[in-house]
């Protein structure tokens, strides 16, 4: 709470003259009865009909002055709840895109998405109330209780005992739905990413007839949500009942306690009369008051959640300058990498080092430790082991974005953002102009089809490229990459959608576009590695050979079983002849 | 009511219909309403008389007042077990409406065609799904606790004041609609506002899901500032469109509210001035100004179950547009189950395009015989994955027919089509579940034998058997810890479980190593005999083992045959399979 509360601050003005001009408005309220006790003891018993509507006019005066505190009460309460929670909204999603990508893969999502969502809408109702009647009505319950003092002192310890007793009823129910309410937050979150599941996988889902068994799991789970929900809600529907019941009960006492009294000759009748009114003004209260609570534990509730992602820790330390170390574009000097809450290490003591302009090719089975090489280059995990440096520096001593702008990577999940070819390319480099973006897709093998598309670099993107095969992404994120000029080119099986023809095109291009271009190229296929400068072959985390094709072939017997793989086994004359021809 | 939900009346017709079904909670809940109505109105009136009893010193009547005193208890409890019993069915009512409404939407998700779900940004259906059905449950609630006993407490209050003093109790009647024309004349304006609002907490929603699911490219890129900049963009809209539906919907109460305490001052006027020609008692006038206070209240809780409908209704709106999109076409009467399938298939002289102005698919024809391997191949983008897409009827042929042993695949059961065709994907999808769960899929009854005999088929046991939970780990989503090739595992295995006759294999081998891709393919191998399949592939050792190469090039078939004919006549496909050695 106290971190969303500091957030409150840039609206302190909003959120002090909210409540501030509800009180008034609330005092003005208090006054009422006191002019229709005049209206009663002055304008009736002393027959002056002036006083009368004097009396009626001002009650109506002091309703338009009411009315327009109040609105001016509800713009600040309102400016002051949309505002934190837009804020809260920027923080958050500035937040998330600050967590290590690591703890960001952890959370998920769809947890994040409703953090972000629905848990920022219920912040925003229940400030929105809370800034408009939390202060209000306390302050009449401890106005009437002020009255009924002056009324009678003694008659009032019945409201002294009754407050604490209404008050342990709403903050026992309250202590007793908060955490539910949490609960049923959690089940809502499982909801959602169920649905989000059943869109994502619409096609395997269908494809294996699973749609009954998906749609019974939501009923299912929908239905334990709308058990929970049911649960809380009976607990917090005793709040009305309860309140309204010791109200009357206290009421009782006090007239049971004021006919003794007036009895004895130490009360009047219309006192007592005060006293009730007193009591009934509470009630009115309460009842407001309680569901403001309900209200309120909600949105504690989903504050507590948002509370929880604002407090996970952002980014990743950046170490201190250090001694620039070698001439190498590209260096790993003895790293290991052990991912978070994994037991064995996915690699171990690799060492290389990658001259400016030439290629490195990275080679290796299914969870060898291809893609965790590439992802430590733009640091998106930190080494637990040796140090990886870029141009002669440790990764972890640059700014992260003046290093990832030295980078242009190719993820394996080829994916686009939704808006135009020209926007999604304009990610990489904002500056870059038309020319630059057309070499780029000319490089990447995409200019032909982009060519083709209603508007070209203007041809609209769907949300995360949906609107284009699995092969024209992937030349696309190619593209992207290529449009920043890296100094290294990180091409993370970016390939596989392509065939074999437009494979080697593009590695021709990226090869003649610019000789200065360190080029990173991590594959199953031996033909997109076989030409580089060097070739790291990984085998379970560890570099089980490092050197030109030709001199793996002869001293590596697992990248020569890869390329047996792929050529040999079935090597017809044909292919073999080809292979001469090299 | 009716006249603020002018812009959406069917909305709010459907939303009866809704309630309705619910018939004999909602009985109930008005029932106890109407008892907590009469019992909150009529223990004033107790009171009232026990006050009468205690006239001043030595006028107390003591014995009568406890008496009465005891009545005002007894109501005072049954009015709190009626309120408490309207609550639990108010409850009931609305979380039930809400959980039948989350089901028929899933329900409607899992029949909508491919191509609404391809054109609509997901995290906006998750909205409606979610959040638009989650604000709908607070309106409807609040709705159903206030509503009723509202307009009860206006009826009985009148009723009283009718028995007391006509006049002013007319006087009283004609004053209060203001309140309503005000509380109405604020809704309508307030209506299109929220819709705004959840319009662009949608497109919010739809932004932040592309973002944050894809946080490694942003990462990348460097993209945080800018993608939050763009954030900011719609997040100002959002708050813009926020604040003014906030605040116009809660000026209903100020407004209202003053029209009551001009009803009041109306009624202390007409009143006082009744009594000083006698004509009312200053007791009378007392009860009179507590009830018209009464009243009035209700208009105010009333207008505020008017705004927070009016959001509800907006919400409600989206998620009937979820849930009366177009379904895909229904099956025939008679459709054919499909079984014993020896896996003829027949495509003929199909024409599709996702969109009608960009030709795809045109005069595309093959005919398949039972146990032949097709293999797709071509430049990228050149239609492969749309073949699938007809194949498995995904998406309609727009022209033409697809048959399967003879019939139209649309005279069969989708059903009985897809489960006999086996299918991996390119875009590797697991659920999030439990390793078994996953591979189980397309055969729930497996045994563990057969479950594990498959996975050790596509190399999968033995990294399943070295995670935490063997196969009883938890994937969570979009697979997490694991590799993309295990994952491409995982999705064999789960083929391999049920072998279907027919197999759809989508450049299914492309994030596996190559050495472990010789094992699988061996297994395919053994998988595809006597089955008929569908590759797409650029593997040249798979398609060289092809019967059928369908040769592919912006969504035409360009060469077709195997491949010695194909490499022979020295053209398209000749050239693709020479680039492998060109450098």
């Amino acid at each position: 709470m106290k971190t969303l509360l500091s957030y409150l601050k840039r609206y302190r003005k909003e959120a002090i003259l909210g409540p501030l001009f509800k009180l008034l408005e609330a005092s003005f309220e208090l006054l009422i009865p006191l002019v229709v006790a005049n209206i009663i003891d002055v304008g009736i018993a002393g027959a002056d009909e002036g006083i009368i509507i004097r009396d009626a006019l001002l009650m109506a005066a002091l309703g338009l002055i009411g009315m327009l505190f109040s609105i001016t009460a509800q713009y600040f309460s309102a400016k002051a709840a949309v505002g934190l929670a837009a804020t809260l909204r920027h923080e958050l999603f500035d937040h998330i895109q600050s967590l290590s990508y690591s703890k960001a893969q952890t959370v998920g999502t769809s947890t994040l998405l409703t953090r972000i969502t629905s848990d920022i809408n219920q912040v925003q109702t229940g400030l929105n109330l809370a800034l408009r009647l939390l202060l209000r009505s306390p302050f009449i319950v401890f106005g009437a209780m002020i009255m009924a003092f002056t009324v009678n002192v003694r008659a009032a310890l019945i409201f002294v005992v009754t407050i604490p007793i209404l008050a342990a009823v709403i903050f026992g129910l309250m202590k007793i739905t908060t955490p539910l309410y949490k609960k049923v937050q959690g089940k809502l979150d499982g909801l959602l990413n169920m649905t989000r599941q059943n869109l994502t996988g619409v096609r395997v889902i269908r494809a294996f007839n699973n749609e009954d068994k998906e749609l019974s799991d939501f009923e299912s789970g929908n239905e334990e949500l709308t058990r929970m929900q049911q649960h809380v809600g009976r607990i917090s529907a005793l709040m009305n009942p309860l309140t309204y019941a010791i109200v009357n009960l206290a009421t009782a006492a006090l007239i049971y306690y004021g006919a003794l009294r007036v009895d004895v000759g130490e009360l009047r009748q219309g006192q007592v009369v005060a006293l009730v009114n007193y009591m009934s003004q509470i009630l009115v209260e309460l009842i407001k008051f309680a569901n403001l609570i309900v209200t309120i534990s909600k949105a504690m509730a989903s504050a507590d959640r948002i509370q929880d992602v604002l407090l996970m820790k952002a980014g990743m330390d950046i170490q201190p300058e250090s001694e620039r170390t070698g001439n190498a574009c590209l260096e790993f000097d003895h790293v290991s990498l052990t991912y978070p809450n994994a037991g064995d290490e996915s690699l171990s003591d690799i060492s290389f080092s990658v001259g400016h302009g030439e290629t490195l090719g990275i080679i290796g089975g299914t969870g060898s430790g291809k893609s965790s090489v590439v992802n430590l280059i733009p640091r998106f995990f930190d080494t637990t082991g040796g140090i990886v440096r870029v141009d002669g520096v440790d990764v972890q001593s640059y700014a992260p974005e003046s290093l990832r702008k030295k980078i242009g990577i190719v993820p394996q999940k080829a994916v686009l953002f939704k808006g135009t070819i020209r926007s999604n390319l304009l990610m990489a480099d904002p500056d870059a102009d038309e020319a630059a973006m057309c070499e780029a897709l000319r490089i990447a093998q995409a200019e032909e089809f982009v060519r083709g598309k209603k508007g070209e670099l203007d041809a609209e993107v769907a949300q995360e490229g949906r609107n284009f095969s699995g092969g024209q992404r992937q030349r696309l994120t190619i593209a992207r990459a290529l449009t920043r000029k890296p100094e290294i080119l990180i091409l993370d099986d970016s390939a596989s959608a392509l065939d074999y023809m437009t494979d080697a095109k593009l590695r021709h291009a990226i090869r003649e576009a610019d000789p200065n271009m360190t080029v990173v190229i991590v594959s199953q296929r031996t033909a997109s590695v076989r030409f580089a400068d060097q070739i790291l072959v990984l085998d379970d985390g560890h570099a089980v050979g490092l050197g030109k094709h030709d001199e793996l072939m002869e001293s590596c017997p697992v990248y020569r079983e890869i390329y047996d793989s792929q050529f040999k086994k079935e090597n017809d004359g044909k292919e073999a002849g080809s292979e001469e021809e090299q | 009511m009716k006249k603020n939900s002018k812009a959406a009346p069917g909305t709010f017709l459907k939303v009866v219909k809704r309630i309705r079904s619910h018939w004999l909670l909602l009985v109930v809940s008005i029932l106890c309403a109407a008892a907590n109505v009469f019992l909150t109105l009529y223990i004033p009136v107790v009171n009232g008389r026990a006050i009468d009893h205690i006239i001043g010193k030595g006028q107390v009547d003591l014995a009568a007042v406890l008496d009465t005193l005891k009545v005002v208890c007894v109501c005072a409890g049954l009015a709190a077990a009626a309120q408490w019993v309207m609550n639990i069915c108010n409850n009931r009512m609305t979380f039930e409406i809400v959980r039948d409404l989350r089901n028929d939407a899933m329900r409607k998700i899992e029949i909508l065609p491919l191509s609404y779900l391809d054109s609509h940004p997901h995290g906006d259906i998750v909205s409606r799904v979610i959040a638009d059905v989650d604000q709908f449950a607070d309106g409807l609630l609040m709705g159903f606790t206030q509503l009723f006993s509202g307009i009860l407490t206006i009826l009985g209050t009148l009723g009283v004041m009718f028995s007391v003093n006509w006049q002013i109790a007319l006087l009283v009647v004609f004053i209060t609609p203001l309140s309503l024309f005000v509380a109405s004349f604020i809704a309508r304006h307030t209506f299109d506002m929220f819709k705004l609002q959840s319009e662009t907490r949608g497109e919010q929603t739809a932004f932040m899901e592309e973002m944050i699911g894809n946080s490694e490219v942003v990462r990348a890129f460097s993209y945080e500032k800018k993608s939050l900049e763009q954030f900011d963009e719609i997040n100002e809209r959002v708050k813009k469109y926020s604040l003014r539906a906030t605040f116009y919907s809660s000026l209903t109460n100020p407004g209202t509210r003053f029209v009551n305490n001009l009803v009041y001052a109306a009624v202390a006027l007409a009143g006082a001035l009744s009594a000083l020609r006698g004509r009312l008692s200053v007791g009378q006038l007392t009860a009179f100004l507590s009830y018209a206070n009464q009243y009035t209240k209700p208009f105010n809780e009333i207008s505020g179950v008017i705004t927070e409908f009016q959001n509800a209704l907006a919400c409600a709106g989206r998620i009937f547009e979820l849930i009366e999109a177009d379904p895909q076409i229904p099956e025939p009467e008679n459709a054919v189950e499909l079984d014993e399938v020896s896996g003829s298939v027949d495509v003929d002289h199909v024409r599709f395009s996702y969109v009608p102005e960009q030709k795809l698919i045109e005069n595309f024809t093959i005919n398949v015989k039972p146990g032949q391997r097709v293999a797709i191949v071509g430049p990228t983008g050149c239609g492969k994955t749309t073949i699938i897409n007809l194949l498995m009827r995904f998406y309609d042929v727009d022209d033409g027919a697809i048959r399967v042993m003879g019939h139209d695949i649309r005279d069969v059961t989708r059903k009985s089509l897809r489960a006999n065709y086996g299918m991996v994907l390119q875009e590797t999808w697991l659920k999030n579940g439990t390793i078994r769960e996953n591979l189980c899929m397309g055969k729930p009854d497996a045994s563990e034998e057969e479950m594990i005999a498959a996975a050790k088929a596509a190399h999968a046991h033995s990294f399943i058997r070295r995670l935490p939970q063997g196969y009883d780990t938890v994937i969570t989503e979009s697979g997490g810890g694991l590799s993309q090739g295990q994952k491409q595992l995982l999705c064999i295995a789960r083929v391999m479980l049920c072998l279907p006759p027919m197999l759809i294999l989508d450049e299914a081998t492309s994030s596996i190593d190559t050495r472990t891709e010789i094992l699988i393919q061996n297994a395919f191998v053994r998988m595809m005999k006597g089955r008929t399949s569908f590759i797409v592939a650029h593997r040249l050792s798979t398609i060289r083992n092809a019967d059928i190469i369908l040769v592919m090039r912006d969504g035409h078939i360009v060469e077709q045959g195997n491949h010695e004919q194909l490499l022979a006549k020295n053209g398209f496909y000749a050239e693709i399979y020479n680039a492998q050695f060109t450098e």
